[in-house]
């Protein structure tokens, strides 16, 4: 990607976040959104994360690998799972699921 | 609890609203800390100089979506398919706009504008719990909740980013690499509410990862996401159309 592209990427990247940010809050101070919207879009948050999770999880090497020497983030999630369900705590999820691969890698290597 | 309600809004302590603000931020600055020099890290291993990764962190300041960006980027992306992707991604922040309006008419046009500027995952849950909770909309406490977040992470990527680019850091000591799936899942778990957003989360997971082998390109989340959200939706109008969802 040149310079070029990459200053389009990220004013293209920069509107397209701000906007959906911005026009509610804008526009709907007072008034609200038709039901049946709200409802379709209380599903995206779930969605969204959950679409990106799953690669991540069960093909971070571009193909489907759930073999513990090869694939170690799916093993370390299902802990981390636990944390992120008891604790409801981001910075205590992420810094364990990161010492944890750290450390399964120190020790399994 | 509250000593703005103690004084009239008018003549209220320059920095009272401030420094509630910062104290209710500063949880969302220390979890921004690791991923941001993840972040920066990353960036800087996938080829982006210093300013690159900062301008993402500045100007998008969408922490899941600046790592799918890295990642489309180093996959060699055009600018359009990422901006495609990223807004796909990022689409959850209307919901979140728009939930908290209500609370905002007070503010003046300008000041909505620079707040929405700010509004992540991580300081719409802190708004919205604080509103809950009865809290005032004054605008100095809110952007200090917005402003020093948004500090932090700009300040984070850009040690990793420098980090990244000085030395030849492999992103797997500390386990770098894992922290956005890290706080994916503890996101995710925050939307877990019913039986029905677990199947959902399932199937927009199971179907993302089928089209990502599938070798769909880059649509794999876009794609998956419209899917499971809409099955959401319709399966809720069809079997529980009134309160029912959150069984």
């Amino acid at each position: 990607m040149t310079a070029q592209q990459y200053f389009l990427a990220v004013v293209l990247m920069a509107l397209v976040t701000y906007l959906p940010r911005l026009l509610p809050v804008l526009l709907l101070s007072k008034r609200g959104l038709p039901a049946p919207l709200v409802r379709w879009l209380s599903y995206i948050p779930v969605a969204v994360l959950a679409a990106m999770l799953g690669p991540l999880l069960l093909a971070p090497a571009g193909t489907f690998d759930l073999l513990p020497a090869r694939n170690p983030g799916f093993w370390v999630s299902l802990p981390v799972f636990l944390v992120a369900y008891f604790t409801r705590n981001l910075f205590a999820t992420v810094l364990l699921g990161m010492a944890a691969i750290a450390l399964w890698r120190l020790l399994l290597w | 609890m509250n000593i703005s309600e103690l004084q009239p809004r008018d003549c209220a302590v320059k920095s009272g609203p401030t420094w509630r603000g910062l104290a209710r931020g500063a949880p969302i600055m220390i979890g921004y800390a690791p991923i941001g020099f993840a972040f920066g890290v990353l960036a800087s291993t996938a080829g982006l100089s210093v300013g690159g990764a900062a301008a993402l962190s500045v100007f998008v300041y969408a922490g899941s979506s600046q790592f799918i960006a890295v990642g489309l980027i180093e996959g060699g992306a055009g600018p359009w398919a990422l901006a495609l992707t990223v807004f796909m991604v990022n689409l959850r922040h209307l919901l979140m706009s728009a939930s908290l309006a209500p609370y905002l008419g007070r503010l003046r046009r300008l000041e909505q504008a620079y707040f929405s500027f700010e509004l992540t995952d991580e300081s719409f849950a802190v708004h919205s719990a604080y509103f809950q909770n009865g809290g005032e909309p004054e605008a100095a406490s809110l952007f200090a909740v917005n402003t020093s977040a948004h500090l932090a992470w700009v300040a984070s990527s850009l040690a990793g980013a420098w980090l990244g680019s000085r030395l030849a850091f492999d992103t797997r000591i500390f386990g770098l690499d894992y922290a956005l799936a890290a706080m994916f899942i503890a996101l995710l778990v925050c939307q877990l509410g019913s039986r029905r957003r677990v199947l959902i989360a399932l199937l927009a997971a199971g179907l993302s990862t089928a089209l990502y082998l599938g070798g769909s390109g880059h649509w794999y989340i876009i794609l998956a996401t419209l899917v499971a959200a809409t099955a959401g939706a319709l399966t809720e109008k069809a079997q529980a159309p009134e309160e029912g969802e959150r069984r």
